[in-house]
């Protein structure tokens, strides 16, 4: 098992006719995604990767019977994208887009609450690089080649730090049963502690990785619901311990405001809930290794 | 994107916010006829900078006279204003804002933020005005009203009401706090701010409501539909070097240190900056070129970061995903034969086609210092810093 995407996801791509979106489309399609349409308004009836383009997300699923969405719109149009993607029955969807406004996507979280729990569509990213379930699916635009199937779960907000650890752990010859992307920005989706639940529940995960960085409540927030909910093994890096206070380190989120919330803060509440912290970027793989092999003994 | 006091105090009386009479000036002369023209015989000089804590760094100032108004001015034109929110290297002070004094009877604290917890707007209040958020947090924690706003709605009445009477204004003026509290959540919104602080809202002797100072930030990835706002920008208050690597799509945070850092995506470059530090550096930089890095891309970011005369050792750190090493390779490559660069480069790639990239980087005949691991790359760059700048190591323009 997997969490959130697996190889039965009939997957949409919002935005498919722009040219970044086609490359991604075609490269989900090789890795094995079931790729069954895309949604462009206006250009419904058009083929792109050879699947067909449909006007509405309705349409769409409708057609096609897709569960999941990969939301590629520019940023001045993509909070309406996924608003649509939730309105139209979608259980899934990642949205890859940098650069929402902030007030976008509080309108949108408020617009899916509108849904009771069991119908409601999950989110994750913004500013993400999507999610993979390794040999089965990919809902994203990260190399699917740096991650081998396995046990790991990982959750980060940063897209190439994640490759890192991802590569990190191939080298080690561990493998990854999902790697979420939750995003860098202020307003997400979904959290550390939405993804943690997830995690929690999966039966192939082993052990759960959070790759965060300063900025926002979201790693103290799930250090309290890891103390009192995660029976697996979680480890953790975060970033940005020589970051300044009050300054954006590039994503919109990365930015120290409140007690709480530097990389030192973090990595402290953190391990108070008895999360192995791995010291510096460069063991992440080594510490969940070693984590996995105290765990099977 | 932060603006000037007198710009926000502009656009939130356009939402029925109540601001003292003020003008701004350029220069000396000009604020003394500002003061004339605007009447009274108390007024307040205040320097422009986009800074907290202008009061206690002396950039604001009571006067009684025209003359006193030329001299107050004259004393802050052209210096920078350090305060602890500017770091010490200060800001640029070349405009003032020239008000008429109001009779201050108590100070209130407002302000307006992003809550990312409750993913809403959150007002934030408190009795203790005049002293800064974090001091009032740190020694009358209680004095903090918090409110957060139902965004499908609104800020309604009854919560602007509530803020009042824990604050314990006056019932006489309950409205007036009303229509303040509505007016700064109706701008935030409507603009698509960050961030509004009006510290200190004073009640004044005469019963009035009235924002004494004002703080606007505003969300950049929203200006694209406010242009209005947009234009308010005031690129002397921010680091030349930030405003020209924005300018180009790229995101550069000046250090203090002497290690340049070229990296792609945030969340690795901060990691990269980290692990410099671990292995006994000082990060010059954060850079994130975006999770393309073309060659133009890279050559842009060289010239970046060598436009910090402090930069003793230079890292790139790329991984490749979709685009692969050999063509990030050939990027650095074309990029070092544009860009003059005459300290060591370490350049780690990682990824996609990792073998071919490293082959171009060693068959290019330039000097670089190449890594595999993050760690390792870190230390050579360190290594490379101490080791007093070895001839050997050193790029030079091939021009």
């Amino acid at each position: 098992m997997s969490i959130l995407l697996d190889r039965e996801s009939r997957v949409i791509v919002q935005g498919i006719t722009g040219k970044i979106a086609r490359f991604h489309t075609k490269d989900m399609i090789e890795y094995g995604t079931n790729v069954v349409g895309g949604v462009v308004p206006g250009k419904g009836g058009e083929t792109v990767e050879g699947v067909p383009v449909f006007n509405t997300v309705k349409e769409a699923v409708e057609a096609t019977g897709a569960n999941a969405s990969l939301v590629f719109v520019p940023p001045p149009f993509a909070a309406d994208s996924i608003m649509e993607a939730a309105d139209a029955g979608i259980k899934y969807c990642v949205c890859i887009t940098d650069g929402i406004p902030a007030q976008d996507m509080i309108r949108v979280k408020r617009y899916m609450y509108r849904y009771p729990k069991d119908k409601r569509m999950i989110l994750t990213g913004p500013n993400c690089a999507g999610t993979i379930s390794p040999g089965k699916a990919l809902l994203g635009i990260m190399p699917g080649h740096i991650y081998l199937p396995g046990t790991v779960g990982i959750i980060g907000r940063s897209g190439t730090l994640g490759y890192e650890a991802a590569a990190q752990l191939k080298e080690l010859g561990l493998g990854v049963s999902t790697s979420v992307g939750i995003g860098g920005d202020p307003i997400n989706g979904s959290s550390f502690k939405d993804i943690l639940e997830w995690f929690e529940k999966d039966p192939e995960t082993e052990v759960i990785a959070m790759i965060g960085e300063i900025g926002g409540p979201q790693e103290a927030e799930a250090a309290d619901y890891i103390k009192n909910h995660v029976t697996k093994p979680v480890v953790a890096y975060v970033a940005g311990l020589t970051a300044p206070k009050g300054r954006t380190m590039g994503h919109a989120g990365a930015i120290i405001s409140a007690f709480g919330e530097s990389a030192s803060e973090k990595v402290e509440i953190l391990s108070a809930a008895g999360v192995t912290v791995a010291e510096n970027p460069a063991v992440i793989g080594e510490t969940i290794a070693s984590v996995m092999k105290k765990n099977a003994a | 994107m932060d603006i000037h006091e007198y710009q926000a105090k502009e656009v939130l009386s356009n939402f029925g916010v109540t601001v003292p009479p003020g003008a701004l000036a350029y220069s000396p002369e000009q604020a003394a006829y500002r003061a004339r023209e605007l009447g009274g015989d108390k007024w307040i000089v205040k320097a422009q900078v986009h800074a907290g804590g202008r009061g206690k760094a002396g950039g604001v100032k009571l006067c009684n006279s025209e003359a006193e108004i030329y001299e107050a001015t004259e004393n802050l034109f052209g210096k920078k204003l350090v305060t602890h929110q500017t770091g010490p290297e200060g800001k640029g002070i070349y405009r003032v804002y020239v008000e008429g004094a109001v009779p201050i009877a108590r100070e209130i604290y407002l302000g307006f933020v992003l809550d990312r917890s409750s993913q809403r707007v959150m007002i934030v209040a408190s009795s203790e005005g005049g002293m800064e958020i974090e001091e009032i947090s740190a020694e009358r924690p209680e004095s903090i009203v918090r409110s957060t706003v139902e965004p499908a709605v609104g800020l309604q009445d009854f919560q602007a009401r509530e803020i009042a009477f824990q604050l314990g204004i006056e019932p006489a003026m309950t409205q007036q706090m009303v229509r303040t509290l509505k007016g700064c959540y109706q701008a935030f919104s409507e603009l698509d701010a960050t961030m509004v602080e009006i510290n200190p809202l004073v009640v004044t002797s005469d019963n009035r409501v009235i924002a004494l100072d004002a703080k606007m930030t505003f969300d950049d990835n929203a200006l694209f539909r406010h242009p209005q706002i947009a234009e308010l920008r005031d690129k002397s208050q921010e680091d030349p070097r930030e405003s020209r690597a924005a300018d180009r799509g790229l995101s550069y945070v000046g250090l203090e240190g002497n290690i340049g850092c070229i990296v792609n995506g945030a969340g690795l470059a901060m990691a990269t900056m980290d692990t410099i530090k671990l292995a006994g550096g000082e990060p010059a930089n954060f850079l994130d070129i975006g999770g393309g890095a073309t060659p133009e891309r890279v050559a842009k970011a060289f010239r970046l970061v060598m436009s910090d005369s402090n930069v003793q050792a230079v890292l790139v750190n790329i991984f490749a995903g979709i685009n692969r090493c050999d063509w990030v390779a050939e990027g650095v490559v074309q990029a070092l034969k544009e860009v003059e660069v005459d300290v060591p480069v370490v350049v780690r790639l990682a990824g996609t086609n990792v073998e071919e990239g490293q082959k171009i980087l060693a068959q290019s005949g330039l000097p670089l210092i190449r890594a595999t691991s993050l760690m390792e790359a870190a230390e050579r760059a360190v290594g490379a810093w101490k080791n007093d700048l070895d001839q050997n190591t050193r790029v030079r323009a091939v021009k």
